[in-house]
């Protein structure tokens, strides 16, 4: 395992939910991060941000470690569940606010 | 150089015959797509599997050459 592999598994598995993503919360730097953070925050959940557009290994590497071509990404509980299309089709279809109740995720405070 | 509608969805009937795809010009500036694919192919699959194989079709330019294509995925309804 490479070391961005190694950091990436470990924010992954040390945090329930992790977005990787263009710019932060407050500043999403694409219209996609943008639309990936409005969803986790409509679903009431803590989440961490990993801002790939400050480090290009972490922005190479992510793409790899889950082999999907495009930020942003989500992980839950360690997996990968799918970039910002993916959200929202399950937001829509309410499954994404059911894996987290099934998952156990914390809410946000 | 943008990619146009209908090269796109070449692309992904190249890969998926059976497929139905449907191109949405988000912007109107032919750079901006959104992309519904119907396929039977899906059956069975997840959505990150699903997403994958539109993403095999396109050869590598998702993220790349298409760095704001919209995907959604549907199994077809008989």
């Amino acid at each position: 395992m490479s070391d961005t592999e190694a950091r990436i598994s470990e924010v992954v598995t040390k945090n329930d939910v992790v977005l990787f993503m263009k710019g932060t919360p407050l500043f999403p730097q694409c219209g996609f991060s943008s639309r990936a953070v409005a969803i986790l925050d409509h679903c009431g959940v803590a989440y961490e941000s990993v801002d790939v557009l400050q480090d290009m290994e972490i922005r190479q590497g992510i793409k790899t470690y889950s082999d999907w071509p495009t930020i942003p990404q989500l992980y839950v509980k360690g997996e990968f569940l799918g970039g910002s299309d993916i959200m929202m089709e399950m937001f829509e279809a309410g499954e994404l606010k059911q894996l987290m109740d099934d998952k156990g995720v914390a809410k946000a405070s | 150089m943008p990619m146009s509608g209908e090269e796109i969805e070449g692309l992904i009937k190249a890969a998926m015959p059976d497929a139905e795809v449907e191109m949405t010009d988000l912007a109107g500036d032919g750079d901006h797509w959104a992309a519904k694919v119907t396929a039977p192919d899906f059956a069975g699959k997840s959505r990150v599997q699903q997403h994958k194989m539109v993403y095999d079709a396109l050869g590598g330019r998702m993220g790349g050459v298409l760095h704001a294509l919209q995907l959604t995925t549907a199994v077809p309804t008989s």
